[in-house]
């Protein structure tokens, strides 16, 4: 786009005509007050906060709304001159800033927004001195009913209507809306429903205002009493970046952190509200079972324990399963130790998906277990193809850009699974799984939509991956990979470069488990063999560092060891348990879907005698008689990062590169396809990890908003 | 005063057959073939030279604002959008073209669809106009059957005509309001720019005309250019309907020429103000919008828009409102603020907190019950919601105050001291029992 010369505030700029005022401004280095005005949510221009001075203009203008291709040029010629400060803009928003106060409550003192609210931060800039001239009564407005997570205040609403804008737009739920006219004007759910969506958090961060806050959170503590901590979300695979506030040794809340390349500035209802499951429920010291009790001992006491029991067993009746939240640290520490007894038994595929392996048991390279096209790729785009995969359960994050996506270019999505709500259009391909054999073999309409596009995508859930079939699903994916032109030239896709594979993982600790290798490479058993070991006395001793999915009630008599950090299923069934740290309570490294390597970081210790779980590991191998060669995190992180060298690439996704039919050819297996009508991954949103079934706050969501549903639909 | 033969709606007042054999007997449809066959460049051109200036109340130049639509189609249609929603206090004069006379909006729909080289055009009718949208429906109904318009019309131009219907909301009279309404969505003004002609109706390239202004173009071809702006004054040329209500012995629409003096409009059509001219108080020229102007000023006065503007008012809608001595100005115009109050939209921040703001104060000051200070926060009020808002409904709500203030202070000033004397008065007879 061209760019038009302005002079603003005195300093002459040339701006880009496709941006607005406000931006320009900027850019100029002048500071732009606003209510109504945001990013990524369509200009609604309302608030008149952001008014400056156009000299010569008859008014002045809403910056946010006016474009620079419309700031015609003075009369003669020279460039138009904007003035951010002067008296005439500064009178016209303390005007706006006076409107805005008369019905707003001033309640700041008991006001969950205070110490972090635009409106009381602005009022310091832009209200009069200390008079107020409105001897009117002031509004007072009902609250809403929001649902479980967004508590309303009405009569301190503004109005901005960004709220209204993120549901319709971003949540693509239209739950939200304004009735009445005038200063009767409210922003409802229309029918004191709950706002359905899995971003409905987000409107709480949105509000400049106190009228939609948090409902966890409420009255529990004021921002500047509160550390913050720049972490990494593991509630879905997405690795959403997150900031974790503490006060004391409590997780308080979470909010998201801006990366334009993951999340944008938003993340799930299951990241922000999963944190109060961090004070319940946890393991917070070591228990031995005895007699079928479990009875709280020493580290030694159940080092010892579990120390006897490896000496009674072999290697190949051994194993190690790896859970859903795990960080790479102790991935790597319990291979390393498993590698150390010469145990092959080992998984991270809790859900038994069937990636990772080849045919013959060999561990295929990454780009066949990643999300290759990139959560930003997917903004590029042009037709997608959805396989038993649910992004608005698996990642809500992502399923908001597919939706961006499809508001951006109208991209074409399909779907094999049952029909849900994705928020952007559909077409429904039925449940059937012949129809991806018929998409391989060209013999579908859609198999035509694929290869027409410019950047197609197949997306691969877990809830394909995971069926007996899942080996010849996985290869006919990779056939349709192949043959319409997903595996596009190597590079980035704004280089030019494409890939349109895609695996969609649900488990934060997955990828960064198969990186590593956590994979029975070499004739190990996977997690279904171990389980059936198990049941048959072939396996009698497994440790489960935090897996709770798996079928835990058919481990027969086996010796299991639970490392984790809630008492849920897996501790349950455990016959020592060694309380670990959850993810706010240990730096650790998570690999997104993306395969983007990202730090979490320790907000708070880990309660009572747990501790963090690689260090666990390393004192368990030193009682176990192999000691692992590491003394501190850093030892440890180097020794990852020479098993896999970019775990030392942070932050970065990795760039497609790998063209070669051979690496695509390996993927899968052939075989027969089952008959079974393909599901989706996940049953219930909310319940899906330990941290989510300890929170109150999630059990609440679930109730409401996925079996409250099921009622309704039902009724 | 305007002739006979110079009157463009010649059954303003439905004396005669308001259906397609009556208006062809009054001209109407008369050989609209040959005004197409002008091509629109001429047609826009001619509109152009008559000087017509929108009927709806901002007064801009009708010709013009009809060549700024795209000179041919691309891939985005063009529609032709009619506001009927007419809802300004004290107009009555669309309704009585769409009763009476509405083959010439029919006809102008037409003419003026053609000159913008749309295919289709809507009327959005006002939704308390039940009557008005029936004979308008039967206009059209009737141009339809005798393939005046529609597919395939003996014009050669094809061309659909709907009539839609609102809900009743004053705010949908604002053009991008009524665009938002008639999408189906709540009737809220947008953001301009961009402006209809290149971002309107479904995202098309639309015009937004009032019906005045339409009605009136099909007569100004066929007579020309010239002999519209022969009627009026240089810049304010033509004929105009003027809706006289209130304190006048005979209220009425009538077609007049423009810049005729107020007076002569009051006295010969209205039958004089109720009690003689001597017992006028206030005119409000234009419809509710515009400041009112005080006696002194309306006994010279012309009608038009530049006269008006040069008193501090406005022509608007032409809708007088005349007030004797026995009004009680403050309650008039505190009836408008409760009107905008009401109409608000509450979008945008300025109108929707500053409209109640002013019509609780405006409710004290009709009893008194204020300081005399309180004008001055009045009269700043009004200012910080002129010019500060997304529409004109702000600057619509802000006028009447102001023109009280600026014409009516005193009477405010001795209103406000009568009650306090009169509650200082209460105090001392409470403090002697």
């Amino acid at each position: 786009m061209a760019n038009r010369k302005l002079i603003i505030d005195g300093k002459e700029i040339e701006a880009d005509e496709s941006i607005t005022l406000l931006q320009a401004c900027e850019q100029a280095g002048a500071e732009i007050p606003r209510f109504c005005y945001h990013e990524r949510l369509s200009v609604a221009g309302n608030c008149r906060m952001c008014l400056v001075e156009w000299v010569g203009a008859p008014k002045p203008q809403a910056s946010c709304a006016l474009q620079v291709k419309d700031i015609f040029p003075n009369k003669d010629g020279t460039p138009a001159k904007i003035n951010t400060t002067s008296p005439y803009a500064r009178k016209a928003r303390e005007g706006v800033m006076e409107f805005l106060l008369i019905n707003h409550p001033l309640d700041c003192p008991i006001c969950d927004q205070g110490g972090e609210c635009d409106l009381q931060d602005q009022a310091m800039g832009y209200g009069r001195a200390a008079f107020h001239r409105f001897n009117e009564n002031k509004r007072a407005v009902e609250d809403k009913y929001m649902g479980p997570l967004v508590k309303t205040i009405m009569t301190r609403c503004i109005q901005c209507t960004r709220c209204v804008r993120f549901a319709t737009e971003v949540a693509g739920v239209p739950d939200l809306g304004a009735t009445g006219r005038g200063e009767d004007m409210e922003i409802t759910t229309y029918l004191e429903k709950a706002f359905a969506s899995e971003l409905s958090g987000n409107v709480v961060d949105l509000c400049p205002v106190g009228a939609l806050t948090s409902k966890p959170y409420a009255f529990n503590a004021r921002p500047w009493e509160l550390r913050k901590t720049e972490s990494v979300d593991v509630m879905d695979a997405q690795g959403c970046n997150i900031r974790v506030d503490t006060r004391g040794s409590q997780v308080m809340r979470v909010l998201p952190r801006l990366n334009e390349e993951v999340n944008e500035e938003w993340i799930s209802d299951k990241a922000r509200h999963a944190c109060d499951g961090l004070s319940r429920q946890r393991l917070d010291r070591p228990y031995v079972r005895v007699n079928g009790k479990l009875k709280p001992v020493s580290w030694q006491e159940a080092f010892a324990a579990i120390a006897a029991r490896v000496k009674t067993s072999t290697p190949n009746k051994m194993a190690a399963i790896v859970g859903d939240l795990a960080a790479a640290e102790e991935i790597k520490a319990l291979k390393d130790l498993m590698g150390a007894l010469r145990v092959t038994n080992l998984d991270c595929r809790q859900d038994g998906a069937k990636i990772g392996l080849g045919a013959s048991g060999e561990k295929l390279p990454r780009q066949t277990y990643l999300f290759n096209s990139t959560i930003l790729g997917v903004e590029a785009a042009d037709a997608i193809l959805l396989v038993g995969a649910n992004p608005r359960w698996d990642a809500p994050v992502l399923n908001a850009r597919i939706r961006k996506a499809w508001l951006a270019s109208g991209v074409k999505i399909a779907s094999i699974g049952p029909t849900v709500d994705l928020t952007y259009p559909v077409q429904q391909l039925g449940t059937d799984i012949g129809v991806l054999e018929q998409i391989a073999n060209g013999g579908h309409d859609f198999a035509k939509v694929l290869t027409d596009a410019k950047r197609p995508m197949i997306v691969l859930g877990s809830g394909v991956l995971t069926r007996k079939d899942g080996a010849a699903i996985l290869k006919l994916a990779a056939k349709i990979a192949a043959d319409t032109g997903m595996i596009g030239p190597a590079g980035t896709h704004a280089e030019g470069g494409w890939n349109g594979f895609n695996i969609l993982h649900t488990a934060a600790s997955r990828v960064a488990a198969l990186d590593l290798g956590f994979l029975p490479v070499g004739g190990g058993r996977d997690v279904a063999k171990i389980v059936e070991g198990a049941q048959k006395g072939e396996i009698d001793f497994i440790y489960l560092l935090g897996a709770d999915e798996i079928d835990l009630a058919h481990l027969g008599r086996a010796f299991v060891v639970y490392q984790g950090s809630h008492g849920d299923a897996g501790a349950h069934h455990a016959d020592v348990i060694l309380p670990g740290a959850a993810y706010t309570e240990k730096d650790g490294l998570y690999v997104n879907f993306e395969g983007r390597v990202q730090r979490g970081r320790r907000a708070t210790f880990p309660p009572g005698e747990a501790k963090e779980d690689w260090a666990i590991l390393r004192a368990l191998s030193e009682v176990l008689g192999v000691k692992l060669p590491y003394d501190d995190r850093a030892a440890l992180v180097a020794a990852i990062e020479k098993d896999a060298t970019h775990f030392a690439d942070l932050n970065a996704a990795p760039v497609h590169a790998d063209t070669s039919a051979a690496t695509w050819g390996a993927v899968g297996d052939s075989g027969v396809l089952d008959n079974m009508p393909v599901s989706h991954a996940i049953a219930d949103y909310y319940l899906t990890n330990p941290v989510a079934r300890a929170s109150e706050t999630m059990a609440k969501c679930s109730q409401e908003l996925v079996h409250g549903a099921k009622q309704m639909a039902a009724e | 005063m305007l002739a006979d033969k110079d009157r463009i709606f010649t059954n303003l007042y439905g004396f005669q057959d308001p259906g397609l054999e009556g208006a062809r007997k009054r001209g109407q449809w008369d050989n609209t073939k040959a005004i197409l066959e002008l091509g629109p460049e001429t047609i826009v051109d001619i509109m152009k030279k008559s000087g017509l200036r929108g009927r709806g109340g901002a007064g801009f130049p009708t010709g013009l604002k009809w060549s700024f639509m795209p000179k041919e189609i691309k891939e985005r249609p063009h529609y032709l959008v009619v506001n009927a929603d007419e809802s300004e206090p004290g107009t009555c004069k669309d309704r009585d073209i769409m009763r009476n006379d509405p083959h010439t909006l029919v006809e102008g729909c037409l003419v003026a669809s053609f000159a913008m080289r749309a295919h289709a055009c809507y009327i959005y009718v006002r939704g308390e106009f039940i009557r008005e949208r029936e004979a308008l429906q039967r206009a059209v109904d009737e141009a339809y059957a005798a393939k005046l318009i529609g597919k395939n019309n003996i014009h050669g131009w094809d061309f659909d005509l709907y009539v839609h219907h609102g809900a009743g909301a004053y705010i949908c009279g604002e053009e991008t309001a009524l665009l938002e309404s008639l999408e189906g969505k709540k009737g809220q003004p947008r953001l301009k720019p961009p402006f209809p002609a290149n971002v309107g109706l479904y995202g098309c390239p639309t015009t937004v005309n009032n019906v005045e202004s339409i009605a009136v173009a099909p007569t100004i071809i066929r007579r020309g250019a010239g002999w519209f702006a022969g009627i009026g004054r240089p810049n304010n040329t033509g004929t105009k309907v003027f809706c006289i209500s209130g304190h006048v012995n005979k209220p009425c629409n009538v077609e007049e020429e423009m810049g005729i003096p107020l007076r002569e409009l009051i006295d010969r059509h209205c039958g004089g103000v109720r009690g003689g001219w001597d017992n006028l108080l206030a005119v409000i020229p234009g419809g509710a919008s515009v400041p009112l102007l005080p006696k002194s000023i309306c006994d010279e006065v012309l009608m038009d828009f530049d006269s008006l503007k040069n008193v501090q008012s406005g022509l608007g809608t032409a809708a007088v409102i005349v007030m004797d001595k026995s009004t009680d100005v403050i309650k008039a115009i505190q009836r408008l603020a409760y009107f905008y109050k009401h109409e608000s939209c509450g979008q945008c921040t300025p109108c929707r907190e500053g409209t109640g703001w002013m019509w609780r104060v405006m409710t004290r000051m009709v009893k008194g019950d204020a300081k005399v200070s309180e004008i001055d926060l009045l009269q700043e009020v009004s200012k910080e919601i002129e010019g500060h808002t997304i529409c004109a409904l702000g600057d619509a709500a802000a006028w009447p105050i102001q023109g009280l203030i600026r014409h009516f202070r005193p009477e405010i000033e001795k209103r406000i001291a009568d009650y306090s004397l009169s509650a200082s008065g209460s105090v001392v007879a409470d403090a002697a029992e």
